[in-house]
Parts: structure tokens; C-alpha cells; sequence
């Protein structure tokens, strides 16, 4: 059974699409046949994390509007097997995506692939809602800062009443909460909020925790999904959090402040 | 107390969000759940009570309570001294 995972936030700006990503090539490098897409309509960014920029032709409006099928749109990722890439348009406006074009999108991936991974747009608006509308589970992506965790909580709540599965009286769409550019010594200085502390306020389950990092940077700058990158702690982070996704059980890391200990001394900064 | 001292009292400004959010966030639920003619009615409501009474929007709340298998419309209006009232 295909799984359709929507990566969302509210706010913007806090790693939606580095999340989608890292996901999609996580489970792709697991075995998992994966399409990732992109619905921020107007504001295309996946195929630049992704590193394909120059190989979009067509793009999930055209497919919509049936200028161009399904299989024409769909980029192939040249590096890792199983992992395909459905751009966004970087002309048209969100209003392009109807609910029936994205249906029949999703309900035509669904033949042949196991995971769907839909980027959502930041803010609560027609992209956002079409992002999330079909989805099966969603990650929610929060910065520990509070107008992200906010946001995080209007997103949860459109998740709980604006979905094809709450629509249609079916279990609740599955949700996992996603730390990202966590600073452990912040925390540990009282200058941050704790992981703790924001899961406790969202109150659902927290699937992983992605350090600050200059690699999340380095990545994008290389259109390289961090990760690929078994040197980086956010991409070892992204790698536990496929792990606990698919069922593992995995500890948490880089969640505490430094010891000075091998890992430190391997990673700093990294 | 000046602004300086302010920012830099003994707290920590990680508390300082984690109880803001608590709070803007059990308020953010509260006005979520509340069903969407409550504002209309908080208006007209205000409407009628200032025939006779002198009062401010802010003298009149409402709100509705969830207690399992009953709702409870709770109504709060703030009268001001009596000299305020109108003579009709």
C-alpha cells in the first residue's frame, strides 16, 4: 500500500523542503520506490535541494492541466535508484492545482510507487491545503522558536479537520514532529526552547531531532540531499529518522550539549 | 526597573517562550473551538444591553463550554456603577 507523507510547517523557512528531500532519498536508499513533489507553485526550490534543476521539461501543473503526462514530468534521480522528482511550475499561481488534477496525480503515482512525499508551501493557504488534503501521514517541521511552534499547532489542527481522511471518516492522518536546527548548547544555556518543552506543548510523537548544521547549507548549495552525507550530523540525524519512520527503534542524538567527547571532536559544527 | 534590566533579569528566555507559548496556545485552542456565530452574537448582544446600559465591547463575553455530552453557553456582562445606567 502506498503511504502519501505530506512535509509541512506553517511558517516558512524552517526546512520543509531540505526535510523532503533528505526523506524521499531515505527511502528510496531503503529500497522504497519514491516520488517526491513539489507544491509550492510559483516558488519551485525542490529541483535546486535536489540538484536537478536543469533536467525539468515539464513540470505538476502541465501534468494537471495535461499538457504533458505523468511519465514525461517525473525526473529521475541519476544518483540514487528508485528515487523520481515531480517539479513544481515556477510560472503559474497556486490556484493551478484543483483537487481533482492532484488526485488523479497522486491516485496514478500510487500504481506503481510505496511512498509519495508531498513538500508542502509555507502558510495556510490553497497550496498548503492541497499538500496535505490526501495525505496519509504528515511531518511537521518546527524550529525551536515560538512563532514556528505556533504555526506548528494551526498546522496540526488544519491536519485534524481539513484532510481527505477526516473528510471521509477514516483513521486520522498519521502525524511525527520534526526538530530542526537544534542547538543543544542553547538549550542547555537557557537560550532555546527544549526539545522537550516543544513536544510537550504539540503533543505528538517526535520522530527526530536535526542539529544545526553548516552541512544543511553545504547540501543545498551542492543540490546534494544532506543525507547522502554520513559525515554530517544532520544527515546521520535524517538517516535515524527514516530508520524510526520505517519502524525502528533508534536513540536519539545530537540532542545534548557536547561532552567533549569522540563525537564532539568528529563532528563539531558539522 | 529599566529596559536593560529588563532583558536581563534572572530568567532565562527559554522559560519566558515556553510560558508564553503555553499560554497563547491554550488560547489559540480555546478561540479554534468555538463555534463561528459566537462573535456575531457577542455583537448583537452588545447591541441590546447598550439600549439601557452604558457598557464597552469588552463588558460582554461569551463563550461555549464542551463538558462531555453537554455544551454550556456562558454569558459574563460587566455592569458598570449605576450611575451609568440610561433612563428609558
Amino acid at each position: 500500500m502506498t503511504r502519501v507523507i505530506v512535509v509541512t510547517s506553517g511558517k516558512g523557512g524552517v526546512g520543509k523542503t531540505t526535510t523532503s528531500a533528505a526523506f524521499a532519498t531515505g527511502l528510496a536508499l531503503q529500497g522504497y520506490k519514491t516520488a517526491v513533489i513539489d507544491f509550492d507553485v510559483g516558488l519551485r526550490n525542490l529541483d535546486l535541494v535536489m540538484g536537478c534543476e536543469r533536467r525539468v521539461v515539464y513540470d505538476f501543473v502541465n501534468v494537471i492541466t495535461k499538457e504533458a503526462s505523468l511519465n514525461q514530468a517525473l525526473i529521475r534521480d541519476k544518483r540514487i535508484e528508485n528515487l523520481y522528482i515531480l517539479p513544481a511550475s515556477q510560472t503559474r499561481d497556486k490556484e493551478a492545482l484543483t483537487m481533482e488534477g492532484v488526485e488523479a496525480v497522486i491516485n496514478e503515482l500510487k500504481k506503481t510507487f510505496d511512498y509519495i512525499v508531498c513538500d508542502s508551501p509555507a502558510g495556510i493557504e490553497h497550496g498548503a491545503y492541497m499538500a496535505m488534503y490526501f495525505a496519509d501521514e504528515a511531518i511537521v517541521v518546527t524550529n525551536p522558536e515560538i512563532s514556528s511552534v505556533r504555526d506548528s499547532d494551526r498546522i496540526l489542527g488544519l491536519l485534524a479537520s481539513k484532510t481527505k481522511r477526516v473528510v471521509e471518516n477514516q483513521t486520522p492522518v498519521k502525524e511525527h514532529l520534526l526538530l530542526t536546527r537544534y542547538a543543544p548548547e542553547r538549550v542547555k544555556n537557557g537560550e532555546m526552547l527544549a526539545v522537550d518543552d516543544i513536544q510537550h506543548i504539540l503533543s505528538i510523537p517526535l520522530l527526530g531531532v536535526i542539529p544545526e548544521s553548516q552541512s544543511v547549507l553545504t547540501a543545498s548549495n551542492q543540490g546534494i540531499p544532506v543525507i547522502v552525507n554520513k559525515n554530517s550530523r544532520a544527515g546521520l540525524a535524517y538517516s535515524d529518522c527514516i530508520g524510526r519512520f520505517l519502524g525502528e527503534e533508534i536513540a536519539f542524538r545530537f540532542i545534548d550539549a557536547k561532552k567533549g567527547g569522540i563525537f564532539g571532536k568528529l563532528f563539531g559544527g558539522r | 526597573m529599566g529596559l536593560f534590566d529588563y532583558f536581563h533579569a534572572n530568567r532565562n528566555s527559554a522559560d519566558v517562550a515556553k510560558e508564553r507559548l503555553s499560554i497563547l496556545i491554550a488560547r489559540d485552542h480555546f478561540h479554534r473551538n468555538q463555534p463561528s456565530f459566537l462573535p456575531a452574537l457577542q455583537n448583537e448582544l452588545l447591541e441590546v444591553i447598550k439600549k439601557y446600559v452604558d457598557i464597552d465591547q469588552d463588558d460582554v463575553t461569551v463563550s461555549l463550554d464542551r463538558e462531555e455530552d453537554c455544551e454550556i453557553l456562558e454569558l459574563n456582562i460587566a455592569l458598570p456603577e449605576k450611575g451609568r445606567y440610561k433612563e428609558v
